[in-house]
């Protein structure tokens, strides 16, 4: 393992004067000139720019495999193992920002995640390792009950509750199993929905964005964040009626 | 265009090692001084405490069990309370004065030695066998290690590399490297599951081909699930025979045990070709242990060790989102896959029949060899290839509450990166401690500990006004690199990194310079030994030569050539100028072509004459001075 007390990149990018490839002097592309094919210092711009994208959700994924294909050829490190080091550095720099950005970007959950992100918007936390670290610091954890599932919830918890009590005394209760079971197709249905409702928000977005209607944009990206929370919510339960089904 | 240097592809096996290379359009493996591609990892220290690797080394584990050792690589990137579970299984022997927290060290004979520096001596042999191939010397390599090897267990194998004067410009994953010696004569495109197990190892790599593209989309495995396994479970039904049967127990005679090894191995490997085999074992004490295996038998036995290997396919698949249906091709590799109960588990797994193409012990080498070609450049053979590969496992933080954060996600294309945010919590705190952690486990304890890293000359504020932001970032190799920054005032912050499994800079400095010296010099020295021992043969056979009545026929002036340069060998062969033997050798061999003709057409007469040539010629026999014309007669 090293560790890296300067950042060239950073450096070089200060010192940097427009937007001219440093070995040839030619520069149209933002990661490696069209002319000679080097690889640029990388730029602190987000995934969308990264791939020359407007920041909208609806995308052609199929097109940005292409240009995750064309763009890896360019800045992958196996190009420049045998390059001077400072080639390798920002090679390793850039060629790790194409993957980060295209992992984010190919999946429409985490696309849309990271868009809100990028508009200062957080998420109610609602990963499995904030549930455990509430548990362990006994710190409450950001979380609401949508409310349309405060009822069903509640029961399902219930029910959770006494399987797990089942187990731990080494019953089997082949009703209860039955009953949860239904429930989390129930929440399987649900999440299906929010998917699909998640879907049409994306439009929304993009249509504001195009028409330049901060008001909609708005609207839309907290209606996404609403979906998100509740989507996430559910996800979660279902998280937990497996993992009392499956043990 | 400037000749390019030599990169070589190096599998660094849990049995065997190869070095392979690219000749021309396709990869080939360098074979050893003897003759074979399989160079068994085995080190030993013979009774003068030289470095013996490889068949010549076996015999030691027999003979002297305490000088020698095999599957080094299951310790590798090891602490010493994380291998407890090996030392019951392995005769390892640890040193006596190890500290807790320390890389564990080997006892061979009266030296202790790490795993990096023992798989050292298996890559310098390797390096030695590639230099004798192409004459040069080898400095470039790229080394394979299992797709599913930790942080800690790829820094192991780097660290062995430098040890052994190797540059590595590379690890690659097994399976993918197996991808890409497939890859390379089957330019299609579609879905690719490799099945990889070996003697030590499993991994599952799913890979999607593209136009040249070998993205992995998931990876799975058990760096501790192989034909060892298989191996150690036969020596234990043996063990416990002999005691049950014969009364004796011999589990801890060393020769014992390392000879029942060698016995269930030749068995285990007749078990793949053959319906039922017989061990026949001598023991210590005149006992003789005697049992037939059937193969259904050893199918029954071995059942629950590759079903270990299901769960981690199924796993990857999942990660793949990929049903088995949609894989295209299944390939092979690993010594292990030749067991027929194995290829049937793939089968039924994958529902379709598993590639064998190219063979199992090799593919990997030839495999790091095309990569090592790509590195180098390429050639139109692999024009057009790229491996992305991901990273195994995940990679976290701990948190409040001992929990870990991951940050990078296992199956995530590498290199990848994260950056995380920390604040201080006291006024004026200029410290603050990161454990970072690789594993797929909710609590840290549960994962394995990468490094404790220290953030240190944080600029004084209130608590919580700093903000440090720290870059994770897994390299191509699999290798995590750290940086941080302090962002209101600037400032690079300093980190201090503790490895919690592995070699300090400094101390793989150390075991190079202690080992041996630069490669170059190391190199040029054993050239010029081969080559003086060249020059002994050729002097030799001169001098049986001068006996023969061919010389005689030979003019003044040609002897006085040859006494010339004869003597000219002579002097320079002491020396140390290898350019200067070698030249006075191709000289002497020149003015000696004739001598060696003449000797050969009266060998020849000699023999139509219908003259046995021991008889005639005991001792002098047709035996020319020149080396590139030896007479054979059968």
């Amino acid at each position: 393992m090293t560790a890296e007390t300067t950042n060239p990149v950073l450096s070089v990018l200060a010192d940097r004067d427009g937007d001219a490839c440093w070995s040839c002097g030619d520069m149209r592309a933002a990661h490696f000139c069209k002319s000679c094919g080097k690889v640029q210092p990388a730029r602190p711009v987000d995934f969308f720019a990264f791939f020359g994208l407007p920041k909208k959700l609806n995308l052609d994924v199929a097109k940005l495999e292409r240009d995750f294909y064309l763009l890896s050829r360019k800045l992958h490190p196996d190009v420049y193992a045998q390059a001077n080091e400072q080639e390798r550095e920002w090679s390793l720099e850039q060629s790790s920002r194409l993957n980060d950005a295209y992992r984010t970007l190919k999946d429409p959950i985490k696309r849309t995640q990271y868009l809100l992100h990028l508009e200062g918007l957080e998420l109610e936390e609602q990963s499995k390792n904030a549930t455990e670290r509430a548990r362990a610091t006994g710190e409450l954890k950001k979380q609401v009950v949508p409310p349309e599932l405060l009822e069903e919830v509640f029961e399902l918890n219930m029910q959770l509750e006494e399987a797990r009590m089942n187990k731990k005394m080494g019953e089997n209760d082949a009703a209860l199993a039955e009953e949860i079971e239904k429930q989390k197709q129930s929440l399987e249905q649900k999440y299906e929905a929010l998917s699909l409702e998640l879907g049409r928000y994306w439009s929304n977005w993009d249509t504001a964005l195009d028409a330049g209607s901060e008001a909609n944009q708005i609207q839309a990206r907290d209606r996404m964040v609403d979906l998100l929370n509740r989507r996430n919510y559910i996800r979660n339960l279902v998280r937990d009626v497996n993992e009392v089904l499956e043990s | 265009m400037a000749e390019r240097e030599i990169i070589i592809g190096i599998d660094l096996g849990t049995t065997n090692s190869l070095v392979a290379f690219m000749a021309g359009d396709s990869p080939a493996v360098i074979p050893g001084e003897d003759g074979i591609n399989l160079v068994p990892s085995v080190v030993a220290l013979d009774e003068k405490n030289q470095i013996i690797v490889g068949n010549a080394a076996r015999k030691y584990l027999i003979e002297t069990p305490d000088r020698a050792v095999y599957s080094i690589k299951r310790l590798m990137g090891r602490g010493v309370d994380d291998v407890q579970e090996e030392l019951k299984l392995f005769p390892f022997q640890l040193a006596d004065d190890l500290q807790p927290g320390e890389v564990v060290r080997i006892r061979l004979g009266e030296k202790t030695f790490t795993p990096p520096e023992i798989s050292a001596f298996i890559l310098r042999q390797l390096k030695r066998n590639a230099e004798r191939f192409f004459g040069a010397p080898v400095t470039k390599a790229v080394i394979t290690v299992p797709a599913y090897f930790n942080d800690a267990q790829r820094q192991a194998t780097k660290d062995a590399g430098r040890i052994a004067g190797l540059d590595v410009l590379r690890l690659v994953n097994e399976p993918t490297a197996a991808s890409l010696a497939y890859g390379l004569d089957k330019k299609q495109n579609g879905i690719v599951a490799v099945y990889d197990l070996g003697g030590g190892t499993f991994d599952i790599s799913i890979l999607k081909l593209h136009d040249g593209i070998f993205e992995v989309i998931a990876t799975n495995g058990d760096t501790h699930l192989g034909g060892d396994d298989v191996d150690n479970l036969l020596i234990r039904i043996a063990l416990d025979d002999i005691r049950g049967d014969l009364g004796v127990d011999v589990s801890r005679n060393g020769e014992a045990v390392a000879t029942i090894r060698k016995a269930v191995i030749e068995a285990k490997i007749a078990l793949s070709s053959r319906e039922s085999i017989k061990l026949d074992i001598d023991l210590p004490g005149d006992k003789r242990y005697r049992r037939e295996i059937t193969r259904e038998q050893f199918e029954h036995l071995i059942q629950p060790i590759i079903d270990r290997t299901v769960g981690p396919c199924k796993q990857a698949l999942k990660d793949a989102g990929l049903k088995p249906q949609q894989i295209d091709e299944v390939v092979l590799v690993g010594g292990s896959t030749r067991i027929p109960k194995v290829r049937a588990l793939v089968k039924e797994l994958f529902q379709r029949e598993p590639h064998i193409d190219l063979n199992p012990d090799e593919v990997v080498a030839l495999g790091a060899a095309v990569q090592a070609n790509i590195l180098s450049g390429g050639s139109t053979a692999t024009e057009n290839m790229l491996l992305l590969d991901v990273t195994p496992l995940s990679l976290g933080i701990e948190v409040a509450g001992s929990v870990t954060d991951k940050i990078i996600l296992r199956n995530s294309t590498i290199p990848a990166s994260a950056s995380q945010h920390y604040t201080t919590q006291i006024d004026g705190q200029t410290n603050v401690a990161i454990h970072v952690l690789q594993g797929e486990r909710e609590l840290a304890k549960d994962c394995r500990s990468l490094a404790r890293f220290d953030l240190k000359g944080i600029p004084p504020m209130a608590a919580g006004m700093p903000r440090i932001e720290v870059k994770f970032l897994i390299d191509a190799n699999g290798i995590l690199q750290v940086s941080a920054r302090e962002q209101r005032s600037g400032k690079q912050a300093e980190i201090e990194v503790q490895p919690s499994y592995g070699l300090t800079d400094e101390q793989v400095e150390g075991m190079i310079l202690d080992s041996f010296d630069n490669a170059e010099e190391d190199f040029r020295q054993r050239q010029v030994i081969e080559a003086a021992n060249e020059a002994d043969t050729i002097l030799a056979a001169l001098e049986k030569g001068k006996k023969s009545p061919a010389w005689d026929e030979l003019t003044t002036e040609e002897k006085k050539t040859i006494a010339r340069l004869e003597k000219m060998l002579v002097e320079v062969k002491i020396g140390n100028d290898y350019q200067a033997i070698r030249k006075s050798i191709d000289e002497l061999n020149q003015a000696t072509t004739r001598l060696a003709e003449l000797m050969m057409d009266s060998a020849v007469t000699t023999a139509l004459k219908g003259q046995n040539m021991d008889e005639s010629n005991a001792d002098e026999g047709p035996t020319a001075p020149h080396p590139m014309a030896k007479a054979e007669f059968k």
